[in-house]
């Protein structure tokens, strides 16, 4: 696979990219709901976080939260070192844009819309490239992920795994640090999965970024580089597995 | 093709059938809203040109608006009047002539003096209540198109016979006069007249046309019994728009009563800005009615496109941007209705002016239809405007989304 090369590369692990303090965040309502209660945790550059734990445990609202697509309703989120509480919604969105990759579950791709089109759906709002080179750019994504053949099709012409490395590709868009996956392998078939999986693998060992990813699947958290596990919206238990 | 505009065409091309009943909203809204336009302000353009044609656009006559003081009021601070009458004759314009020269020095336009009497015309059994104008032919040419408006007879046939005549086409209908035939013209100070009929006229305002007589200057004067009498001025002038402002500064220097042709049919023109607001109002409603449609189509495609409006801020397309997408969908369907609007109209107001019409109170066998580019920009202007506010309280909607709730929502 030929990705961009690392921005983060030479940055020292130790630097967290994401790092949540004291993290709350309280669904007001009648009877209020706590989804996630006093996450600590820091994210350093090239790390390969699994975050599981049993349905309702707040794992999706972590992820959320650590990409700025929620706001905690205590403690705060910092990215890259920078406290994002007092960010507004453009700034956040600018956050997003440039320094995270989203992967959902299910792979959210605009339907009317080009496989290139998609995956040059995240230049096109950023609008730093020209139009040749964003299209050269969503090849080469595409290609990397063996798509490159599939790029004029719509999403509806491709299997569920082939779109779902789409959506990888379009996380990877901007070239961003961190790509947040939220069960990005929870609909697909244990092909497929490998299949994502491999890929979101080999962005972390060879191109640097750093992925933290929420799965149910405790065969793929364990081939992680850490795991962090949450109960109840609180993290029970967060440490280091062997290197893949 | 920009990010915006790229998915807001991608969205309308996706709902081509509902976006079709939108557009075809607008467009009737437009096309109707242009077709009462053209034939309300066809209608009053018709009638006004007939007026500011057909009468003098500024009339100075001998008469004054407040009465002018007595001599004793001015000598005496405690003079009290009892039992004044009013002059029994005319007094005329003093110094015509030089009145006229002061005027034509500064006027924009063309003077021509007259004589106004009030006559009975009678003919075969027939009194009819006439306002006789002693005219100069050949002056009345450039301040009036009586010469146009002429039928049987040129205006200088007033020259033909003694005591000639010309009378509206309608006035001799009503008293049986052919030309040719003898009528008495008699006056309330008991001037009698034998008038030669040497032609008549037809100005297409009705109430002139059934009232309305003209004579040569002398033998107005002669009707009036006072020789080398002038008690009107009638005035051409370039700009008839103008004609309020002028017959103002007339009237200050003069002192004689000075009146525009919008003064002397103000409860006419008063009635014009009625019908102008009614058909604003109409044509309102109308596109009102069709901002409706655009307001639904943008409000079902936010609905549908809830999970896209999710994704696109979730991967960082900030608030405004996912906003303008719905507006500039907003914005596509108010164009392409104000386009289709304008064909719309344009055959709408065709078909309108090729219907025969045949009304006696009518001077024209088609109905007067104004084709004018603004009706158009109006129309298409109000058609955006409505569309885009019709598209924005949604488009705010959709933009203010919570990803998180749609994306935990999802399947």
């Amino acid at each position: 696979m030929s990705l961009a090369a690392p921005a983060a590369t030479a940055q020292a692990a130790a630097a967290p990219l994401i790092e949540a303090r004291a993290v709350t965040r309280i669904l007001p309502g009648v009877v209020p709901t706590t989804l996630v209660r006093d996450v600590d945790l820091a994210i350093g550059a090239r790390e390969f976080v699994a975050i599981t734990g049993p349905s309702g445990s707040g794992k999706s609202s972590l992820l959320y939260l650590l990409g700025l697509l929620d706001l905690p309703t205590a403690g705060e989120v910092l990215i890259n070192g920078r406290a994002t509480a007092r960010m507004d919604e453009e700034e956040r969105a600018l956050t997003r844009l440039t320094f995270l990759g989203f992967v959902f579950q299910f792979h959210f791709l605009l339907a009317e819309f080009t496989v290139r089109d998609n995956v040059m759906l995240p230049m096109r709002a950023l609008g730093r490239l020209s139009g040749a080179q964003m299209r050269e750019r969503a090849d080469m994504l595409l290609s990397a992920l063996g798509l490159g053949d599939h790029r004029h099709k719509r999403p509806d012409q491709l299997s569920g795994g082939q779109r779902q490395r789409v959506a990888v590709a379009r996380a990877l868009a901007n070239e961003p640090p961190v790509i947040l996956a939220d069960e990005p392998t929870g609909s697909l078939d244990s092909k497929s999965s490998g299949q994502v999986f491999d890929v979101l693998h080999e962005l972390v060992e060879a191109h640097g970024k750093t992925v933290v990813a929420v799965t149910h699947d405790m065969g793929l958290a364990e081939r992680m580089h850490r795991h962090i596990e949450l109960l109840d919206g609180r993290v029970v238990a967060d440490g280091a597995h062997a290197r893949v | 093709m920009n990010l915006v505009l790229d998915i807001a065409v991608t969205h309308v091309r996706a709902h081509l059938r509902q976006t079709a009943f939108a557009v075809a909203g607008v467009a009737t809204g437009v096309g109707f809203s242009i077709m009462m336009a053209a034939l309300m302000v066809g209608s009053q353009d018709d009638f006004t040109r007939r007026l500011v044609n057909t009468l003098p656009n500024i009339t100075v006559s001998d008469e004054r608006r407040a009465p002018p003081p007595q001599p004793a009021a001015l000598t005496y601070d405690a003079a009290e009047f009892h039992g004044l009458t009013p002059e029994a004759r005319r007094p005329g314009i003093k110094n015509p002539l030089a009145t006229m020269a002061v005027l034509e020095a500064w006027v924009p336009g063309k003077i021509a003096p007259s004589v106004k009497v009030q006559a009975i015309i009678r003919y075969a059994n027939h009194d009819v209540a006439t306002s006789v104008t002693g005219i100069d032919p050949h002056r009345e040419a450039l301040v009036s198109d009586l010469p146009k408006q002429m039928r049987g007879a040129s205006l200088t046939a007033l020259y033909r016979a003694t005591n000639a005549i010309v009378v509206g086409d309608r006035l001799a209908e009503k008293i049986g006069a052919r030309i040719g035939a003898n009528i008495t013209l008699q006056t309330s100070l008991g001037a009698r007249l034998s008038a030669q009929v040497v032609g008549f006229f037809h100005s297409g305002v009705r109430q002139i046309d059934e009232s309305t007589a003209y004579t040569l200057t002398k033998t107005g004067q002669i009707l009036a019994q006072q020789t080398g009498l002038i008690n009107e001025l009638r005035l051409r002038l370039a700009d008839p728009l103008a004609a309020r402002e002028i017959a103002a500064r007339i009237e200050t220097e003069t002192g004689y009563k000075s009146v525009s042709w919008q003064e002397a049919n103000e409860d006419l023109l008063s009635t014009f800005i009625i019908r102008n607001i009614i058909m604003y109002a109409v044509v309102g409603a109308i596109l009102l009615v069709a901002s409706f449609g655009t307001y639904n189509i943008i409000s079902t495609i936010t609905h549908e496109k809830a999970r896209d409006i999710a994704i696109m801020k979730s991967l960082g397309l900030p608030e405004p941007t996912v906003r303008a997408i719905f507006v500039v969908e907003a914005l596509i369907i108010g164009l392409a209705g104000a386009l289709a609007g304008f064909l719309l109209g344009y055959i709408l107001s065709r078909a309108l002016g090729a219907v025969r019409i045949n009304n006696p109170f009518v001077d024209t066998d088609r109905l007067p239809l104004a084709y004018a580019p603004l009706h158009y920009a109006i129309a298409g202007g109000v058609a955006l405007v409505s569309s885009v506010i019709a598209g924005y309280q949604p488009a705010r909607k959709a933009a203010r989304q919570h990803p998180v709730e749609i994306i935990r929502g999802a399947t």
